[in-house]
């Protein structure tokens, strides 16, 4: 996802400060992995440099940084436009498993044998959101169930290809 | 969109797919087209009757060969002499004639095509049959003349018919059974009436037995209507109107129906061709005769097809049928009383008009009659669906498999009401009708009066100069028949009077040992020599005769009446005492009046002696004794008849009637029961899914047995209750109609009650097996 | 290969039906109050492991035990008694009673167990109210929607207190809403009632709610523990 907008997004509804809008990310958004301050700065620098941000004030004290932010009307129409823009499928052609699978039947080592350990691994993954999404509120779930929904893809795929190892492993090896 | 092209498109379309729609559509086509089919069978069966009877009819006139003429007619070349020797074998009988044709040109009977000589008979072909088994072997010795001939079907009534012509030297033409003819054919064109009670009962005996088989083909139109509707469905949603999907439905079941009377025609075919064989109450019938009407054949093709239309839209009148599934408008409003009773009531109002007109020469108006009866009857269809929702909505207590069966019916109590309407109607119809003949039962029963503790038969030597000698000679046979324990002196009679020749004012005279008298007065002291007179008697009343003639010394004639001895009668003195005595009731049950002779009281050389009886009694236990004894008296002179006594005896056509209706009813149950049996079968077909999983989570095979061993009996139970209530009430107004008292026969309530729960045990036992194969676990399978 | 103190074991199951073959050689084993899913491709022999389990199907070859007993050697009566008492059962559709009520449908395990009705038709009516659907205990199946329907079919499999559900695709006829709800509510009660749930289902994600898998493929099943 792009940090810059979604920074920019939280904006929109008033200045903050760069340790507010810190907290507001991760709040909402950083539920895994906490936005380092480092981050914050360095991308508000950048959105500052490219007019679509200006600093509303510097407060007085002995913070290392006490400038607020506030979004341009730029910084508007840029929020609005990356809304807008639907984000590119991802047609995952050339994937690690498919390079893997290919290898092992290359080498005649025992595909099925890495796929299901792909399927266990995945499914383990899935029971850990599942988990987490019982005991999580409305956005856990929401959050969770995209994952879920994407390994369960992954999961059909190797069901799938686990079904067809026989026609694949011709395939590789004409 | 209404008019007759529409109709005719969907109709069509209809029948196509009761035959093109897979197997599923085949079997429910095929098992509508065999319940029509039965039922057509019936129908057919039923119009024939009346054709068939007038055919046996006028072929028993045609060879009719008793005048019962008071004149003997002369011999001349186209005459002969004819004497009637029916006998009984087992229960059946046999008709037997002695023919001695007085010159060439005597007419010939029909179905024989030339007289027999002395020693010869020509029979018919089921006698010959029976003569030459093994079961026949007694009767073999009974009719020992050579078979010439068998005698063809225009000579018989039936194909199972016993008869035989055997060939005599000489008959002398004394009057019936002996009578001298010059033509077969009809004495006279006299045709006994009917009695307007039998009348009634028969009409009764045929709307009690159609009404169930009408309902049975109402069913029957709908074997299989669930899994159709849902076919419909899929018709509603690729745009079929709901009026299309009903007419398609219609000419579904007039596909099934049409076949059906095609089917049934075949049946009636084969059933007239298996006529011959199939003999009821002794009565058999040949197939040509077998011909239904032609009118009311078409009504039957007419009408099972149309109404099998109509029945479908009416049963669809609920049924919505929605473009993804059917709905049965689930909340139907409760069913209304009133109209329902209506008919019923109607019924009623029909037949009270008529109530005690009966007898007497009272007549009844038939159609009022059949009117009221059906009303009646379809009243119990209206009435059922009413009482069965009433009573489920209020069941519900119980164990599970109650709980099961009650909810069910909750749910959909049409279907359960609508299945047991035929056994509702039959048993009611046969309760009334059991009920009217218990009632008139003492009419048609006669009491015979005849003392079976004192004789079990009566050996009856026949009219002739030589019977003193056959009655000895019968005597002396009969007491070397195996199984006979004893054998009575035998009591010779004859008629006595003043003048060789009075035909108007004679007495009887009984002529036997002392103990031969005893059998039939109480005599105080007896011994050779000694003569009594009977004055009067309760069944005779005052003898006058006897009494006038009971003087002592003198002369009696015998035989005044026929005249044989042109004026030279025998004489008898009576001797110079007479006892009065008074009668005792004979074996026979009569009680007899007139002058009484021991032997050494009439001259030495004998009297001429007319006729007489030999009393027997039998070992009960031998079976064969009663032929036995029948063949002794043959054995001694071909006219001699004996009568098996019996403490009373019916009617014959009033025993046929009840045997008819008995017979009747079983089928219509039987029937009745195949159609229950199949839409059970069809109900859990449908719910092998539930069974499975109701099985999976432990459930008992008992408890869903008892289920639905619950779900036939509770609509059977109140249908059964309706029906004996709606057959009381029928029996009593036809009981009132023929002025007899009110008694419920609760015997044939009983054991009709017996005939619908045993149609219910044979249902659930033949539904078993299919549903313990419905719930393994097969059913849960989905791949 | 089989854990000590399951519950439910078998071994070397086979099974076949004609000449298709649903179980060749299958194991499976299941603790106290775990939930294992059973996944697969179609025809796998999937149903028919669960069938084999539940005592619903002799299979032709292998032993199961439940709880120290041989089930292959019970009568069908003992077994029917078994199902009766100790398992619970789901299944896809079907299954509801479609004339008794919903309230009536849960008791009605309870009332083949002997349970008087009324006291039967308490503990089903609590049940309802766990799974949120005691709104329609006096509706009949065919007056509920399917996510309703499969709560009160959950909640007849755990009213008579089960120590084995069988679950054979118990969202299979759900959207996923409707489908995630019931797995929630089916495994939370029976994690709360101590029950174990053999659950088969072909969708990772209802999968996703069990404890541990097995994949059964041609007739061969794998438990997944031993697959990384």
């Amino acid at each position: 996802m792009s940090i810059g907008h979604t920074l920019l997004g939280l904006l929109e509804s008033g200045p903050r400060h760069g340790y507010d809008l810190k907290r507001a990310f991760d709040e909402k958004f950083g539920h895994d992995k906490p936005l380092h301050y480092g981050q914050v700065y360095s991308t508000m620098s950048r959105l500052l440099k490219n007019g679509l941000v200006e600093v509303d004030g510097i407060e007085a004290g002995d913070g290392p940084e006490r400038k607020r932010y506030a979004i341009t009307e730029a910084g508007i129409t840029d929020v609005g436009r990356w809304l807008a823009s639907p984000e590119k499928p991802e047609p995952y052609l050339t994937s690690t498993l498919y390079t893997k699978v290919v290898l092992a039947l290359l080498t005649g080592r025992d595909a099925g044998d890495l796929l299901d350990v792909q399927r266990a691994e995945h499914l383990r993954m899935m029971r850990a959101l599942t988990e987490r999404k019982r005991k999580g509120d409305l956005a856990d779930q929401l959050i969770c169930d995209h994952a879920l929904f994407h390994l369960e893809a992954d999961l059909r795929w190797l069901e799938l290809t686990t079904a067809r190892l026989g026609q694949l492993a011709k395939a590789v090896n004409a | 969109m209404n008019n007759p092209r529409t109709w005719t498109r969907d109709l069509g379309l209809g029948m196509r797919f009761a035959v093109t729609g897979g197997r599923e559509a085949w079997v429910r086509t095929a098992l509508t087209a065999i319940g029509v089919g039965l039922g057509v069978c019936l129908l057919l069966v039923t119009t024939a009757i009346p054709s068939a009877l007038s055919s046996r009819d006028a072929r028993g006139d045609a060879r009719n060969d008793t005048r019962f003429a008071e004149k003997v007619m002369p011999a001349a070349d186209d005459t002969l002499v004819v004497s009637a020797v029916d006998t009984e074998y087992r229960d059946k009988n046999i008709r037997g004639r002695l023919v001695a044709p007085d010159g060439p040109k005597a007419p010939l009977p029909p179905g024989v095509s030339a007289y027999p000589k002395p020693g010869e008979m020509v029979v018919s072909p089921a006698l010959a049959e029976l003569l030459e088994s093994d079961d026949g072997k007694l009767l073999a010795d009974r009719l020992p003349d050579r078979q010439v001939g068998t005698i063809s079907d225009t000579g018989l009534i039936g194909p199972g018919e016993l008869a035989y012509y055997a060939g005599a030297e000489k008959l002398e033409p004394t009057g019936y059974p002996t009578e001298r003819i010059d033509h077969f054919g009809p004495a006279q064109p006299g045709q006994d009436e009917f009695d307007p009670v039998i009348v009634l009962l028969t009409l009764l005996v045929f709307v009690v037995l159609l009404m169930p088989v009408g309902v049975f083909i109402a069913a029957a139109v709908r074997f299989g209507g669930e899994r159709r509707d849902r076919r419909l469905a899929a018709l509603r949603l690729i745009g079929a109107d709901s009026r299309m999907t009903r007419r398609i439905a219609a000419g579904e079941s007039l596909a099934g129906s049409l076949l059906g009377l095609v089917l049934g025609t075949g049946f009636f075919l084969i059933t007239r061709a298996a006529a011959a064989d199939i003999e009821v109450v002794d009565v058999s019938v040949f197939p040509a005769d077998l011909d239904p009407s032609p009118a009311l054949a078409l009504l039957v093709g007419i009408a099972v097809p149309a109404s099998a239309v109509a029945v479908t839209l009416f049963a669809l009148r609920s049924v919505v049928i929605e473009p993804l599934g059917v709905v049965r408008t689930a909340k139907q409003p409760r069913r209304k009383l009133w109209w329902r009773l209506l008919l019923p009531l109607g019924g009623l109002a029909l037949l009270y008009p008529m109530i005690g007109q009966g007898r007497d020469g009272g007549r009844f108006n038939e159609w009022l009659v059949t009117g009221g009866v059906v009303l009646l009857l379809v009243g119990i269809t209206a009435l059922l669906p009413w009482l069965v929702e009433a009573v489920v909505a209020r069941l519900g207590r119980g164990s599970l498999s109650w709980q099961l069966a009650v909810r069910r019916m909750q749910l959909s109590s049409g279907t359960a009401a609508r299945m047991v309407n035929g056994i509702a109607v039959a048993v009611a119809g046969a309760i009334a009708l059991q009920m009217m003949f218990a009632g008139v039962e003492g009419d048609y029963t006669n009491p015979t009066g005849q003392d079976t503790s004192r004789a079990h038969m009566e050996v009856h030597v026949p009219d002739s100069e030589r019977a003193e000698q056959q009655a000895r000679e019968t005597r002396s046979r009969l007491q070397q028949t195996r199984g006979v324990t004893k054998v009575s002196e035998p009591l010779m009679t004859a008629s006595v009077a003043e003048r060789p020749k009075d035909a108007d004012s004679n007495a009887l005279a009984h002529i036997g040992s002392c103990n031969a008298l005893r059998e039939i007065a109480k005599l105080p002291s007896c011994k050779d020599g000694d003569v009594f007179v009977i004055p009067r008697s309760k069944d005779y009343g005052d003898d006058t005769e006897a009494a006038r003639l009971a003087k002592p010394g003198k002369r009696l004639y015998v035989d005044p009446m026929n005249n044989r001895f042109h004026g030279k009668n025998p004489a008898w003195e009576l001797p110079a005492k007479i006892r009065e005595v008074t009668p005792r009731k004979s074996p026979d049950g009569y009680l007899n009046t007139g002058l009484l002779a021991t032997t050494g009281a009439v001259p030495a050389d004998g009297l001429p002696i007319r006729s007489g009886a030999i009393w027997v009694n039998t070992d009960g236990s031998d079976p064969d004794v009663t032929e036995r004894v029948r063949n002794a008296g043959a054995a001694a002179s071909p006219l001699t008849e004996v009568y098996v006594y019996a403490a009373d005896e019916e009617t014959e056509r009033f025993a046929s009637l009840r045997t008819g209706l008995y017979v009747g009813a079983v089928a219509v149950l039987a029937l009745i029961g195949a159609s229950l049996l199949v839409s059970q079968l069809e109900q859990l077909r449908e719910r092998r899914k539930l069974l499975s999983s109701l099985v999976a989570f432990g459930t008992r095979k008992r408890t869903l047995s008892l289920s639905v061993l619950w779900q036939t009996a509770l609509p059977v139970a109140l249908g059964l209750t309706l029906a004996t209530v709606v057959g009381i009430t029928l029996g009593s107004v036809l009981l009132k109609m023929v002025s007899r008292p009110i008694s419920p026969d609760w015997t044939s309530v009983g054991a009709m009650t017996a005939a619908g729960a045993a149609v219910v045990l044979v249902v659930t036992a033949l539904s078993l097996p299919p549903l313990i194969r419905l719930m393994r676990p097969d059913g849960l399978r989905t791949e | 290969m089989i854990p000590a103190g399951s519950l439910l074991v078998a071994e070397g199951l086979r099974k076949t039906y004609g000449p298709t073959t649903a179980l060749d050689d299958a194991g499976f084993s299941i603790h106290a109050g775990e939930t294992v899913a059973v996944m697969g491709p179609s025809g796998s022999g999937k149903s028919t492991l669960l069938h084999c389990l539940a005592g619903i199907v002799t299979p032709d070859a292998g032993t199961i035990h439940f709880d120290g007993r041989e089930l292959s050697a019970m009568s069908d009566a003992e077994r029917s008694a078994l199902r009766r008492s100790e398992f619970g059962f789901i299944f896809q559709f079907g299954q509801l009673v479609p004339e008794l009520t919903c309230v009536e449908n849960v008791a009605l395990p309870l009332r083949l167990t002997g349970t008087k009705r009324k006291d039967a038709e308490r503990r089903a009516l609590g049940w309802l109210e766990r799974l949120e659907v005691d709104d329609v205990a006096a509706k009949r199946p065919g007056e509920v929607s399917g996510g309703q329907g499969q709560r009160v079919a959950v909640a007849r499999s755990l009213v008579t207190g089960p120590r084995v559900v069988f679950a054979d695709e118990p969202t299979g006829a759900l959207d996923s809403l409707n489908g995630e709800r019931v797995m929630q509510l089916l495994t939370e009660a029976a994690r709360s009632a101590n029950a174990a749930v053999v659950l088969v289902t072909h969708e990772a994600r209802v999968a996703a709610y069990s404890d541990r898998e097995i994949v059964v493929r041609d007739g061969r099943s794998r438990d997944m523990e031993h697959a990384v």
